[in-house]
């Protein structure tokens, strides 16, 4: 789950890190206060949305007097970026920058762990330093039974700095931000850039910070802030329900049991000239009530000409799910073209009883593929 | 032979009183899965289809020497219940639990690592070793016993690639569900250099999907290290960017862990990459 970068610079503050004050805004009016408020010759106002890229956008403007203020928030409230609309900004002090870095803890496959990361390439897109000059990006494994002791936040903070002041200074950021990351069991926290000011401080100027949605029922506060868009909406709402659903935009509705399982079909209907409408996976059962759920999802979709059924029948028998599917479509009006392929345990069983109904029958997820990409044309 | 699991395997299952604990519980058993205990706290003294239930997985180890433990408790707790396993000696833990907390995961991991033991999961559907031992939640019947190994990411999708495999003729010696989140036990490297030196497999199906970049990894090793045919499968390759599928683990992140990367990344060390499922046992056949 992701937070805006003001949400996430007042986590950083609650932990203790160093983050100017700042204030968000949503409208002219608002933001022209804040700027009275901080009665600084200099402020920056930044969109907030959940995408990065804003400066490129236009969404990130340096004022220096009311009017330009006035201007920037005018034009950046209601930007559309990258598909997200801003309905708030930022406002806060600019910094004088005497140097930028990297940092931020990340979830490491490879590694099984978390992963404290650093660069002297602060402020860039850091998945264009790990392309371009991947050495200049440094990997600190943590133990997550230990943490981070203070030799290893040394040690990691040399990697930045070579005065031994802003050594220990940074890292007791690093012990901070690794405490934050476990604490609110995020999947990322990253600080980019962490400056050095003209006046020989160290500080936070951006924020972004990710959680574990598999962790959120033990962080009330932290799911409170969740703000889905309406893809991620109707996402959620299939979620509620026991699936697992993506919006792709295709013809070929698909409903699926399992997560690999429906994947592979999406690529089937491509690989056989179709455009896949979605990804669904019902889960391991499927039994009447979450095909009819799941059927009423996909006919949600306005764009879907023909639904593919791939399940296979597992702990699960095809002549059970076979019952299931006829007694479900029994309670649902559709004339929609309905491909069934029934493969596993019980599978002649199962494909008997679906014989001689409207259903499309096929054996092998190739042969349903072709006959969906056909029916869709 | 096999991988992992045997005739030898002695199996506990964590979490035997609850629904899905005892509903497999009886699968695993009837397939002929010596399951020797389970444990529940607070219920010890108790018995589940004539399998003792112990409070804790210590006493569970002591009174019938286990070795291998599977998990079926709920997310929140799966955590401590693969770390209580570890600290009883048991060797191989297999978490069949969905939804388990990251860094849940990392902490488990590292301490099970500490024990000496071996993780399979979370998020997974367990591993099978045909008319030996089947740990987990895999509809048996579709397997045969044979020469190749499986190893995947994914559930139902092993399940299709296995009876593929068994309709054409080519029985499992073991197959292996790793687990569908990011941070999961057992991988490739550690599971394809397991089947490169157990005699009884002659040729490896890998089964991965979008998320990470183990499979490039994996097709590094094989190139490497295995002299077994190998024949893999992605899947994924429709998936939209920032997207999960389903699997915690299946999604590209800031354009890192697509399909084509790692389809590209097996074709170029010479491994065959099925377009569709059933393709499988022909590119392995084609190879033996």
């Amino acid at each position: 789950m992701k937070i805006h970068e003001y949400q996430a610079r007042e986590l950083l503050a609650s932990y203790g890190l160093p983050v100017d004050k700042a204030y968000i805004c949503r409208n002219v009016e608002d933001a022209v206060r804040a700027y009275q408020e901080l009665d600084v010759p200099l402020v920056v106002v930044k969109a907030q949305v959940h995408t990065g890229g804003r400066g490129k956008a236009g969404g990130v403007k340096l004022a220096k007097d009311e009017i330009e203020l006035r201007q920037h928030v005018a034009n950046i409230l209601w930007m559309d970026i990258k598909g997200f609309i801003v309905d708030r900004v930022l406002i806060g002090k600019a910094v004088s920058i005497a140097s930028e870095y990297y940092v931020s803890y990340v979830i490491d496959r490879k590694s099984k762990s978390t992963v404290l990361m650093l660069s002297r390439e602060g402020g860039m897109d850091i998945e264009e330093v790990a392309r371009n000059t991947p050495e200049k990006i440094h990997k600190i494994a943590i133990d997550p039974l230990v943490g981070v002791p203070d030799y290893l936040a040394r040690e990691a903070a040399f990697k930045l700095f070579d005065d031994i002041k802003l050594v220990r200074e940074t890292a007791t950021i690093f012990q901070k931000l690794y405490k934050l990351f476990v604490d609110t069991d995020a999947s990322l926290a990253e600080i980019n850039p962490l400056v050095l000011t003209d006046e020989g401080r160290i500080k936070a100027i951006d924020a972004k910070i990710t959680f574990d949605d598999n962790a959120l029922y033990r962080h009330p506060k932290i799911a409170a802030l969740f703000e889905p868009t309406e893809e991620e909406k109707k996402e959620q709402n299939a979620k509620s329900k026991g699936f697992s659903y993506v919006h792709l935009g295709g013809e070929i509705g698909c409903m699926v049991n399992g997560a690999g399982l429906a994947m592979a079909t999406m690529d089937m209907i491509k690989l056989y000239g179709g455009e896949p409408a979605n990804f669904l996976d019902i889960g391991g059962s499927s039994n009447p009530t979450k095909v009819i759920e799941a059927m009423k999802l996909l006919l949600s979709d306005k764009n879907v000409k023909v639904v593919l059924i791939n399940i296979f029948g597992g702990i699960t028998r095809c002549d059970d799910v076979a019952r299931g599917l006829l007694e479900a479509f029994s309670q649902i009006k559709t004339n929609i073209p309905i491909v069934i392929r029934l493969t596993g345990t019980n599978e002649k069983e199962g494909r008997a009883l679906l014989e001689g109904t409207k259903f499309h029958l096929a054996e092998t997820m190739g042969e349903a593929g072709k006959k969906a990409v056909e029916l869709a044309k | 032979m096999s991988i992992l699991i045997d005739k030898n395997t002695r199996l506990i299952v964590q979490g035997i009183t609850g629904r899905d604990g005892g509903f497999h519980t009886s699968k695993m058993k009837a397939y002929g899965t010596n399951v020797v205990g389970g444990t529940s706290p607070g219920k010890g003294g108790e018995n589940v289809e004539g399998i003792p239930v112990f409070n804790t997985v210590r006493e569970a180890v002591i009174e019938t020497e286990a070795n291998t433990s599977v998990i079926f408790v709920p997310a929140p707790f799966a955590k401590d219940a693969m770390m209580e396993a570890a600290d009883a000696g048991v060797k191989l833990i297999v978490c069949i639990t969905e939804g388990v907390p990251t860094l849940d995961v990392v902490e488990a991991y590292r301490y099970i690592n500490l024990k000496g033991a071996k993780l399979i999961g979370p998020n997974c559907p367990g591993l099978i070793s045909p008319d030996k031992s089947s740990v987990g939640i895999m509809p048996t019947v579709i397997f045969k016993q044979g020469s190749t190994g499986v190893i995947s990411r994914s559930g139902t999708l092993t399940y299709e690639v296995v009876y593929n495999l068994t309709t054409k003729g080519l029985g499992q010696s073991t197959a292996v569900g790793v687990g569908g989140d990011p941070i999961v036990g057992l991988y490739y490297q550690e599971l394809l250099e397991m089947f490169q030196n157990d005699p009884e497999t002659d040729s490896i199906a890998l089964i991965g999907e979008i998320g990470g970049d183990a499979e490039e990894r994996a097709a590094k090793y094989i190139s490497e290290h295995v002299t077994k045919p190998v024949a893999v499968f992605i899947a994924g390759q429709q998936a939209p960017p920032g997207k999960q599928m389903g699997h915690a683990g299946a999604i590209i992140s800031s354009g890192l862990g697509t399909a084509a990367e790692k389809i590209a990344a097996f074709e170029a060390v010479g491994v065959p990459v099925a377009k569709e499922p059933s393709q499988i046992p022909e590119l392995l056949k084609s190879r033996l």
